[in-house]
């Protein structure tokens, strides 16, 4: 993610951007599955701040682990994660807790993510061949197929965002209309994408990706021109309230080494 | 009868070229580096590795030339980034072309579980409408809405554990992952860890044992021996490894050296834990957080 840690010139930079907006989208009761990094990051914030009935659920299999400001983990195994979780159990049941319907919200990035929300993070190039061979699932499509509302972080630029990913690692909406269904994934879908540059959904019967808001100091053709395929804009943008002094703080108390904000 | 052994006898007798083998159970901790090395000094070639997300430690073995096939939902470096060795092998077939059975977490997860029960698939509704699908043979569609992961069963599961007894009786605790459903599906496991124990303390706590004993052919004593990955109540993970490793290993003569000076000129795991230096102490945990004890009356 180049750039990511660059500040905007408003104060923040790019990462914190994306850490508080993706806080904000938590609620209060919900459960999210959150990986290490910064959607830990933000699950952290948001259950310190709005929403203090946060179920969070981390990879490695541990449910709501005690994260104490300034000591969150960098692998998803580390000794401190399991520090009074309220249950420590396998990956596999992790997941088919979702499989059950049980977990509300899930956090996702990726290499490439298309115009339908499909997210590639397994080879960029040929799959035999490829010119860039990238690490691959892990549980990014376990969480994409099945947690309810799938958020995608990621910075916002013309190679990541491409008219058709490579290799579909995690589908989003597959081809359009009504192919996630018809390709069986009938629980769960692609919510929102939370890029540096503003908030962007996704159109209710085509399925095609559309602008819904931007941050402060972007307008919608710089989104357009960061975007590697034709963008559905409305005639009105909103713009998201930027990050307060509050939020900024908060989120950099969690992370005073800066190993997931750089 | 006694199943402790040196970990090279271990691996002598229960991976020989060709075996599939599981390690990395737990995804980023009780990663048995150790063993896995031992493969390397040991020159092992046409390994297919079974594991979700092996941190380094697929890396180090394609990088090796000792794998043919990776069966993995992630190979790669959990903090610093892309795996160089993985890479190279995926993408020029250096030192050797490898096959890769992609996963995500829950269909590798599943098809041990499907070993484990002994029957020859699981049904699931993830990865359905994935490119995973049509590139991974194990997983076929099996009805509307639900795919089919058929049973992985490796020759050999290394385990590494906190305690165990010369018998093959453990305890593990932490981050399990898919401990139990590997160590069930395979034909052999072979345990590493960082105690041996008077089957007594064993027995004290069942409830703790991660997988029948006589399903364990060796037990090695091996304190420290998934550095630089984590293990609960004794070291924490060594960022710093990791860090290294991803810079040290960028071209191909890096990583030759890297394995050069930790893996082939170390003859055991002391001597490998000397080489950490001041790191390694630094690892253990500054405070004990003792579970409740639990009664067994």
């Amino acid at each position: 993610m180049s750039g990511e840690h660059a500040d905007t010139g408003l104060g923040y930079t790019a990462s914190e951007l994306l850490g508080v907006m993706a806080a904000r989208r938590l609620y209060d009761g919900a459960s999210v599955f959150a990986g290490v990094g910064l959607p830990l990051l933000a699950a952290v914030m948001a259950r310190k701040s709005h929403a203090p009935r946060l179920m969070i659920v981390v990879e490695g299999g541990v449910f709501d682990p005690e994260m104490l400001t300034g000591r969150l983990p960098i692998s998803t195994n580390e000794m401190r994660i399991a520090h009074r979780a309220t249950m420590l159990t396998s990956i596999t049941d992790t997941f088919l807790y979702a499989q059950r319907g049980f977990l509300d919200v899930g956090f996702i990035g990726g290499a490439q993510v298309d115009r339908f929300g499909n997210v590639n993070s397994s080879v960029i190039g040929p799959y035999d061949r490829p010119k860039v061979r990238l690490p691959g699932s892990g549980g990014a499509n376990d969480i994409i197929s099945l947690c309810r509302d799938v958020m995608i972080v990621t910075m916002h630029e013309a190679r990541r965002f491409v008219p058709r990913v490579d290799f579909v690692t995690s589908p989003g909406f597959v081809q359009g209309g009504e192919s996630r269904k018809e390709a069986g994934l009938h629980f769960g879908k692609v919510s929102q994408v939370i890029t540096n540059l503003g908030l962007l959904g996704f159109d209710e019967q085509e399925r095609t990706m559309r602008l819904e808001a931007v941050h402060p100091g972007v307008t919608p053709q710089q989104v357009q021109d960061a975007t590697g395929f034709e963008l559905e804009i409305p005639s009105d943008v909103p713009t998201t309230a930027p990050p307060t002094a509050g939020e900024l703080t908060l989120l950099r108390s969690l992370d005073p080494d800066r190993r997931y904000l750089g | 009868m006694s199943k402790l052994v040196p970990l090279p006898d271990a691996i002598t007798r229960f991976v020989p070229d060709g075996a599939s083998v599981a390690l990395g159970t737990s995804l980023e901790s009780v990663i048995p580096f150790a063993a896995g090395h031992e493969m390397v000094r040991q020159n092992r070639r046409d390994l297919e590795l079974v594991g979700p997300i092996s941190d380094i430690l697929f890396d180090q073995l394609i990088g090796a030339g000792c794998v043919r096939r990776v069966v993995a939902a992630w190979v790669g470096n959990v903090s610093a980034g892309l795996g160089h060795n993985y890479r190279r092998a995926a993408e020029q077939g250096v030192p050797r072309a490898i096959d890769v059975e992609e996963h995500s977490n829950l269909s590798i997860g599943l098809g041990l579980l499907a070993g484990a029960l002994g029957v020859p698939y699981l049904p699931t509704r993830t990865l359905l409408g994935s490119d995973l699908v049509s590139r991974n043979p194990r997983l076929e569609p099996l009805e509307p809405g639900l795919l089919r992961v058929g049973a992985i069963e490796p020759d050999v599961t290394i385990l590494h554990v906190q305690r165990a007894d010369d018998a093959g009786h453990a305890h593990a605790w932490g981050n399990l992952g898919v401990t139990k459903e590997a160590g069930l599906a395979a034909e052999s496991v072979i345990l590493t860890s960082e105690e041996i124990v008077p089957t007594d303390v064993i027995l004290s706590d069942p409830n703790r044992v991660p997988l029948p004993p006589h399903r364990v052919r060796a037990v090695c004593h091996v304190p420290g021996g998934a550095h630089p990955s984590p293990v609960q109540g004794h070291y924490g993970r060594d960022h710093v490894a990791y860090a290294a490793y991803h810079r040290a290993t960028r071209d191909q003569a890096g990583f030759d050296a890297w394995l050069r000076e930790g893996v082939l000129d170390v003859p055991d795991r002391a001597g490998y834990l000397d080489k950490v230096g001041e790191r390694w102490p630094a690892l253990r945990p500054l405070v004990r957080c003792p579970a409740a004890p639990v009664d067994y009356a």
